[in-house]
């Protein structure tokens, strides 16, 4: 029976997969790399991409990160998945329509309007903006 | 039967809220469980990585990143997250209460505070508190997704980055079980130092492409993580409170009833009583 090494693969918000591997194949920032047990520690950024898995008895499963880390110890392999693409895209889009929503409510107040959650409405979409705003000029700079 | 008829749609009506409390509870009954799930799933990975990071800063120790430097306080940032709903009995207010008392504490140390408010009821707690938020959030529903928080938690983090802020506190509701949730205040930035442990057996990885970069991208991923932990626990509290509440408010709604039934019976009871007697005196009067 081949060689295995335990692999862990999560992300912040779930468990991708556990379980003993004869092989990882990841697409490292430097370049696909395959690790098969007895691999040297190793610490790597990995692109977005799929993760392939060879199982304990050969069968194979691939898993889709979109970017994280890739982390080897003489015993273990596990992988910190992002969940996002990591850019700095906050849907500008979105930002603006929540705040066109919440003045256009304020326009048409009903008898039973709440206006001080209009109010906070508002105040998030403009806090929206603004971090957009700050994440523009800070891409902008460099 | 005048009284009679008004004590009887009074009864009408709270039934029909009773109805509507134990439906709330069953609701939060069963998105609860989920929210426990979910908060579990999401624990190995910041433990995962507070291992590397711990590992990664005894191996480059001639590297502090700024994250892990301790630094003369000015200003501190809070990020607080709260619920999006109410009917979650105190859960909320003991929370902004808590934070009240920080923001004072640093008050008179002359320190002034930041806030990031994930959550509408804490943008409305803002509005009333005052107080300068820099970043806000909401809306995130039941099941959370990293991806809505790196914005806030990046206008955090490059204040800090900047200088703007020297600590980052975060402040949410603690999961301790389905009857108990206690507000937690939690220093993000600097990372407290950690035991510093002696690598074992003096092994080192190999790093493609840099220590430094891999660890600066760890850092803000930990970061994010944490709060990610919190707005989800946070739901979890939010969920298991908004049971208790709907459990006393449909228990109360049925002591109610049972005395406005009782109530209803005496009121009956009165109104017969005195028709007899009066048709018994009528008869005698005969």
């Amino acid at each position: 029976m081949a060689m295995t090494v335990h692999c862990d693969i999560v992300s912040a918000e779930e468990n991708l997969f556990s379980g003993l591997v004869e092989r990882v194949i990841a697409a490292g920032a430097l370049g696909d790399l395959g690790v098969e047990p007895g691999h040297a520690a190793l610490l790597t950024p990995l692109k977005p991409g799929p993760v392939r898995i060879v199982k304990q008895g050969g069968e194979e499963e691939i898993v889709y990160v979109s970017g994280g880390y890739l982390e080897v110890q003489p015993n273990s392999v596990s992988i910190l998945a992002d969940t996002a693409v990591r850019a700095n895209d906050i849907d500008e889009a979105a930002a603006l329509e929540a705040k066109k929503h919440a003045e256009q409510a304020m326009e048409n107040q009903g008898a039973d309007f709440d206006y001080s959650r209009a109010m906070s409405q508002l105040a998030e979409a403009a806090a929206q903006l603004r971090t957009i705003q700050q994440i523009r000029e800070k891409l902008g700079k460099h | 039967m005048a009284v009679g008829k008004e004590i009887k749609e009074q009864i009408t009506s709270v039934k029909s809220t009773q109805k509507i409390t134990s439906a709330m509870e069953k609701v939060a009954v069963s998105k609860m469980r989920r929210a426990q799930l979910r908060m579990q799933q999401s624990r190995p990975y910041a433990d995962k990585i507070r291992d590397v990071i711990g590992h990664l800063a005894n191996a480059t120790s001639e590297y502090r990143h700024r994250y892990l430097q301790d630094r003369d306080v000015k200003r501190v940032g809070y990020i607080v997250v709260s619920s999006d709903r109410g009917l979650c009995g105190g859960l909320n207010n003991n929370m902004f209460k808590r934070l009240a008392q920080q923001a004072g504490e640093w008050k008179e140390k002359g320190v002034e505070v930041d806030y990031c408010a994930i959550g509408s009821k804490a943008s409305l707690f803002f509005n009333s508190f005052g107080g300068n938020v820099v970043a806000s959030q909401s809306h995130l529903g039941d099941a959370p997704e990293l991806a809505s928080l790196i914005g806030s938690v990046k206008v955090m983090l490059e204040a800090y980055d900047e200088g703007r802020i020297d600590r980052l506190y975060i402040i949410y509701n603690r999961f301790v079980n389905t009857m108990t949730q206690s507000p937690e205040a939690v220093q993000l930035l600097p990372l407290k130092a950690q035991k510093d442990e002696e690598l074992k057996g003096h092994w080192d990885y190999i790093y493609e492409p840099d220590a430094k970069e891999i660890l600066e991208g760890l850092l803000v991923r930990y970061v994010e993580s944490q709060v990610y932990q919190g707005v989800v626990e946070n739901n979890a509290c939010e969920q298991a409170a908004r049971m208790l509440a709907m459990k006393n408010a449909t228990d109360n709604a049925g002591n109610m009833i049972t005395e406005l039934n009782l109530l209803y019976n005496k009121a009956r009871q009165a109104a017969i009583t005195q028709e007899i007697s009066e048709i018994v005196s009528g008869a005698a009067a005969v």
